[in-house]
């Protein structure tokens, strides 16, 4: 019971530095606790273990594949022998196609001009070839086609791509990037980065990520040509902001590939999986072979085809979030065949055609065809399915986007109404 | 049973060292033959009047140490034994210790009521002892003056030792009439007035209830005022505490006192004597604390369901208050600077006036302009100084918009004043004033900088010049420059400022660390942390000159490793020194290393850097291993999987800091370094695991190791999961029971005060964590099956823990990542149990609506993980 002591610290900092030290630690410890989690939970881990499986029997089958339609359309073929080995494990690969197809940033069709083209978007033209995320991992690099399966697993000069001795970097260090295969000179064109070096792009703005790309890219020697460790060669890709020049150069200058349609991504958008409209696909005949959808058979069918899911209602919905419906089947069909909910349909597009009120689908004039190619993971996007149709009746043309470049440009050079006080 | 002490006892107190040891031993041996007879031995010492005063209350003391121990395991034991002594010699001890408060020996009495005191602590709250109160309370008013005394002590120090709710309201009411009658101005004894007092300090925490009561309070109160006017320093000053006491606990209650009690504290601070007028000061600073806790709390909004409304009493009085307390300051002590333990008047007043201003905001600044234009230019220091410390203490709360024309002015004149004044007093403050500015109103924050390209450069150079100035004034002069030097942490474009200055000030802090006098005033601390904070806010420009300290610092740090022979002073110097330049090593670590641009040349220095914190590890000193194991966790960051060509030398000393349950503090960070070689080694730390999961068990299951650190410890079984997979397998059995138990206790908030809410949520989130670890570690291993029979457990613990609504936003983030992770290791074999949980769907939904955007991301995570295990 001593008078208690009174003195309250003089002249000092609230915190020291010490204090402040264990604090900054503690922060920085559960910060990278938090990162290994979180890779552990996002990609790189599963692709590791996913690969482990059999990686040998899916190299094989995938060095048969032949490729008889586009990529840019979601629907890719697999060989019958694919099915085989993924009825043996059946549950895996359904997984890993879902979870595959989840990851990438797809890019919605262009039905229409964006506004502000030549200020907030980049363009490029797009490589042919297959759409494949590629990881470096733990010395190795594998590359995973957008259904889940396994395109190549190599060596390769990217961070923590290869057991080479001079390896250095974390054990944490790996890389994620979003490539297009070109077959002809047999090169992973690299449209996007998505993690680089542990570090993660997922949020930055795309002007970020092109930027770290083009610098990082060259320095990793991943563009440098084949060798031992280094089994295939990666290049960027020529970007251009989306005035007339870049527009014009990108539709019709010398690529080192060939050609599938133009890329058009905004300037601020991260990287967002699954559809987004802040990237968009656009194809003529002068910039892409596959402009109008082929069937499996690498023909053009007569009538449009679209692949539509099941819903529980019986509606027939696009992949969109929120989905768009374009019809219904009835109860007596669906028990009648035995469709289960979440099935992935195919129709044709009959002679009634899209009906549009104030740019909203109204009515569409469906034609049941059966069940889509099993390695489908989604329906397709409405964006989608209009691009095929218009593609089809009045497609939008070069002109007009050169046209929407000038009318903004007009715009802008435009002087402003002033008012008058004098 | 009881035997004669008294030669003992005081053999014991000798001056001759054998005689005392020997005594020190007899005692030993009578306590192991015989602890109940030693006790009885001990009180009827204490209790036996013609017995001499020194060994009566040497006995009492060891009584007391009986029974009560600073370390809570160690306390733990003593109540153990007592509990289960021989109920006939603890009947024996307590009418002893009673008998013994009515000696006219003083001292006699006041050992008994200490001891009475602990025995109270422990039995009371058995509800043993019931008669105790009855006993000290019945016959009060006719005991004589001196027992009268020791029976109020008693209930003081009982009141100080025991948890209100032990005690009936009956008895608190009985304590509390006694205790206020004691204080009653109408008791002649001086003792007796005193002793009631001090208890009543002790007693206000009981008193809930009867200041609730309007009659009762207002007739404490009137009693705690009065003899705030006592003739007797010591009432006065013990009244003023009551004050002091009451106004934290029942500051809701104060609002019809607080005239009087300004008219008593302004009186007490302008006239009485220091002790006293202290008291009167700290009152108003403590208002102040709870004013600034309220409305930090609910930020001035009282609609809402805040408990204890800001009644805003030093708004009103500040007026009157700010002038008093301005007073106070031209009363300062000519060495106060010197001193390390000064506390003075002038000094308690500033500190409150910083209060005030931080609980009024620009209310304070034109009550405090004045005076400082008046005192600020005047011959005599004392006014210039006050003038300087009043300005400094305004200059956190006010708004910086209020603030910055005035910082504006005053600056150059600061700067003038810390070079130019000759009063060292007066530059100490200056340079504190200085930095003040810099915390609070410089950094990226702000949107007109106060430091700018036209007066950087003299800023700079002022303070580098004052750093050589006396110890205390360079100090401070630190002190600004850390500030100023914090102002440009995040790297905005402004802090290229100061790159052509870095290597001078570089130079300058390690020069100040070489002065002969840097032990006095902390400057060499304060001038290492200044480096470490100027390390921080390097940029790519700068980090050459960081890279060239390190070999610096490095032979710095040798060379302390290097001295033998020291006394000891010379050894505790030392200590210092290595604790400071591993810290600084480690800040260096942490900076150098995090970027790809500097690592590369950087980690040339690792080899080195890491046999010199081994050889640190080999001197015996808590502070200088902490520091040391902080860089090495660092080190590893950085390193990566190179790492292990260091462990195993540096197992050892992991081994050893997991063992030092002593200094918690070195304990906890290496369990923190732990997950740092996990994340750096993975599979490779697999060698080491045994060792530490271990000694990580051992730890867990020990009452000695401070329970702040048990947390870290779960957390730490999910970075080793992590790092060795499937390898985990060996350690399932005995980890699981250990984090299904641990998750079990943490259900269950009981008495959640503040300090249990929390830390029983850092032990919900070390548990999350492990299980998250765990189950992402197993993930795509044939083994995962081995998992399963722990999966019911860990749902039924989520949804326990959801339904009890007492998550903090922490936890519920880590809770829901949980509940993916265990559906993304377990898939389709999980799937019907997942369906079952109320997690799954309520909780899940929650998550994905939250506003936190960590917790939607676990959420997002956490249903694209179940649709996957549940849809096939």
């Amino acid at each position: 019971m001593a008078p208690h002591d009174l003195r309250r610290p003089f002249k000092r900092a609230a915190i020291s530095d010490q204090q402040r030290r264990r604090e900054l630690s503690l922060l920085r410890q559960s910060q990278n606790r938090r990162d290994a989690q979180q890779q552990a939970r996002c990609l790189a881990s599963s692709i590791l273990s996913l690969n482990s499986q059999n990686p040998e029997a899916e190299i094989e089958q995938n060095d048969g594949e032949f490729e008889t339609s586009s990529e840019t359309d979601r629907e890719s073929v697999t060989p019958s022998k694919d099915l085989d080995v993924r009825q043996a494990s059946k549950l895996k690969g359904a997984e890993a196609r879902k979870w595959f197809a989840r990851q990438l940033m797809v890019p919605e069709w262009m039905i229409d001009v964006p506004n502000s083209l030549s200020q907030d978007w980049y363009v490029f033209a797009r490589p042919a070839g297959k759409r494949c995320f590629v990881v470096s991992s733990n010395g190795t690099t594998v590359s995973r086609q957008r259904n889940g399966s396994i395109l190549h697993h190599f060596p390769s000069a990217l961070p923590a791509g290869a057991r080479t001795r001079n390896a250095s970097g974390t054990g944490q260090s790996y890389c994620i990037l979003d490539c297009i295969f070109h077959e002809a000179d047999q090169t992973y064109y690299v449209i996007d980065m998505v993690c680089w070096n542990g570090y993660s792009l997922y949020d930055c703005t795309s002007e970020f990520r092109f930027y770290w790309l083009n610098s990082k890219l060259e320095e990793s020697g991943a563009c440098s040509p084949p060798s031992h460790y280094h089994r295939f060669r990666f290049c960027p890709i020529p970007v251009y902001p989306c005035d007339q020049n870049g527009l014009w150069t990108a539709y019709t200058g010398e690529m080192p590939y060939v050609k599938d349609g133009l890329l058009f991504y905004n300037k601020h958008a991260h990287y967002q999986t699954g559809n987004t409209p802040l990237v968009l696909v656009w194809k003529d005949e002068n910039c892409s072979q596959y402009v109008i959808d082929t069937d499996s058979q690498g023909q053009i069918p007569s009538q449009q085809q679209v692949v539509l899911e099941l819903q529980n209602d019986g509606k027939l919905a696009t992949s969109d979030d929120p989905p768009v419906v374009f019809g219904c089947l009835d109860r007596d069909f669906i028990e009648k065949t035995g469709l289960h909910p979440g099935i992935l349909l195919r129709f044709a597009v009959s002679d009634g055609g899209l009906s549009f009120v104030d740019g909203k689908l109204e009515n569409a004039d469906l034609n049941y065809l059966g069940k889509a190619n099993r390695a489908r993971a989604f329906a397709d996007s409405y964006s989608k399915v209009l691009f095929q149709y218009t593609v089809r009746h009045s497609p939008l043309k070069i002109d007009e986007l050169l046209a929407a470049i000038n009318s903004s440009k007009d715009q802008e050079d435009k002087p402003r109404d002033v008012e008058m006080a004098g | 049973m009881a035997m004669e002490v008294t030669q003992i006892l005081l053999n014991a107190q000798s001056i001759d060292s054998t005689v005392r040891k020997q005594a020190e031993e007899n005692l030993k041996q009578f306590q192991e033959q015989n602890l109940p007879g030693f006790f009885v031995s001990l009180a009827g010492e204490l209790a036996n009047d013609e017995k001499p005063v020194e060994s009566r209350k040497l006995a009492g003391l060891i009584l007391k140490n009986a029974l009560d121990a600073k370390e809570q395991h160690r306390k733990f034991e003593l109540v153990q034994r007592w509990l289960t002594l021989d109920v006939s010699a603890k009947a024996q001890i307590k009418a002893f210790l009673l008998q013994t408060l009515s000696s006219p020996a003083h001292e006699a009495r006041s050992t008994a009521s200490q001891v009475i005191a602990k025995v109270a602590g422990i039995e009371l709250q058995h509800k043993q002892w019931p008669e105790l109160l009855g006993a000290l309370l019945s016959n009060i008013h006719q005991l004589p003056a001196h027992t009268k005394q020791a029976t109020l002590e008693t209930l003081g120090y009982i009141c100080e030792e025991v948890s209100p709710d032990v005690v009936e309201q009956d008895h608190v009411n009985t304590i509390l009439t006694a205790v206020v009658q004691g204080m009653n101005s109408s008791e002649a004894n001086n003792d007796v007035r005193l002793a009631a007092t001090r208890a009543l300090c002790n007693a206000l925490g009981f008193a809930q209830l009867n200041f609730s009561n309007d009659m009762e309070r207002d007739y404490i109160m009137r009693v705690v005022c009065e003899a705030t006017l006592s003739p007797d320093l010591k009432i006065r000053q013990s009244a003023f505490e009551c004050l002091v006491a009451i106004s934290s606990t029942y500051y809701d209650k104060l609002a019809p006192y607080m005239k009087d009690i300004f008219n008593i504290t302004a009186k007490a601070v302008k006239e009485d004597e220091e002790p006293v007028a202290l008291q009167a000061i700290e009152f108003w600073s403590s208002i102040c604390d709870e004013e600034i806790d309220i409305l930090e709390e609910y930020g001035g909004d009282f609609s809402g369901d805040s408990d204890i409304p800001c009644f805003y009493f030093i708004k009103q009085a500040l007026p009157v208050l700010v002038p008093m307390l301005l007073e106070t300051l031209l009363k300062q002590e000519e060495d106060q600077d010197q001193d390390e333990g000064a506390w003075n008047i002038a000094m308690a007043g500033g500190t409150c006036l910083g209060l005030v201003a931080r609980t009024v905001g620009d209310d304070i600044v034109p009550l405090v302009m004045p005076f400082i234009e008046e005192n600020i230019t005047k011959p005599d220091w004392r006014q210039r100084e006050a003038a300087t410390y009043a300005f400094g203490s305004i200059l956190e709360g006010p708004s910086p918009d209020k603030l910055m024309p005035l910082v504006n002015t005053a600056l150059s004149f600061m700067l003038n004043a810390l070079l130019q004044d000759p009063n060292n007093h007066v530059k100490d403050t200056t340079a504190w004033t200085l930095g003040r500015m810099f915390e609070f109103l410089h950094g990226s924050a702000l949107d007109a900088p106060i430091i700018t390209a036209a007066n950087c450069q003299q800023i700079i150079t002022v303070l580098l010049q004052s750093m050589k100035d006396v110890p205390n004034v360079a100090e401070k002069a630190c002190g600004a420059l850390y500030f100023l030097a914090q102002g440009y942490e995040d790297g905005g474009s402004s802090s290229a400022l100061l790159t052509p200055f870095f290597k001078e000030i570089i130079q300058t802090l390690v020069t100040v660390t070489h002065r002969e006098d840097a032990g006095e005033s902390r400057l060499r601390t304060a001038a290492y942390e200044t480096l470490n904070e100027v390390v921080r806010c390097s940029t790519d420009e700068t980090a050459p000159m960081v890279m060239e300290l390190v070999p610096h610092i490095m032979m710095e740090l040798h060379q302390t490793l290097e001295g033998q022979r020291l006394s000891s002073d010379e050894r505790e110097k030392q200590n210092e020194s290595q604790g400071l330049l591993c810290g600084c090593l480690m800040v260096i670590i942490q900076k150098l290393g995090s970027s790809e641009q500097t690592k590369f040349v950087f980690m040339q220095f690792a080899d080195q850097m890491m046999s010199l914190f081994l050889r640190v590890f080999a001197c015996r000193s808590a502070t200088a291993h902490e520091e040391a194991m902080l860089a090495i966790g660092a080190l590893a960051y950085a390193t990566g999987s190179n790492f292990i060509k260091y462990m195993q030398e540096f197992y050892r000393y992991l081994e050893m800091g997991l063992q030092n349950f002593e200094d918690y503090q070195v304990c906890a960070i290496t369990v923190g370094v732990v997950g740092d070689l996990c994340r750096a080694l993975e599979d490779k730390v697999l060698p080491y695991c045994d060792g530490i999961m271990t000694q990580l068990l051992k730890n867990l299951s020990s009452n000695q190791l401070h329970r702040s650190v048990k947390p870290p410890i779960f957390s730490c079984f999910g970075d080793i999961a992590l790092a060795i997979g499937e390898y985990f397998e060996k350690y399932l059995v005995y980890a699981m029971p250990m984090l299904q138990g641990a998750a079990e206790l943490s259900i269950h908030i009981s008495g959640a005060d503040d300090d249990m809410t929390e830390y029983t949520n850092s032990l919900r989130n070390g548990i999350l964590e492990a299980y998250s670890g765990i189950f992402q570690g197993f993930k795509g291993s044939p083994k995962t099956q081995l998992l399963l029979p722990y999966a019911p457990h860990i749902l039924q613990f989520l949804d326990s823990l959801y339904m009890e609504k007492d998550m903090d936003d922490a936890v519920t983030k880590t809770a829901i990542g949980v509940l993916g992770d265990l559906a993304d290791t377990l898939g389709s074999n999980a799937g019907p149990l997942i369906q079952q949980s109320v997690s799954s769907k309520e909780f899940l939904i929650e998550c994905l609506s939250s506003d936190d955007p960590l917790i939607k991301e676990s959420a997002d995570w956490a249903k694209l993980a179940i649709s996957q295990a549940t849809s096939f």
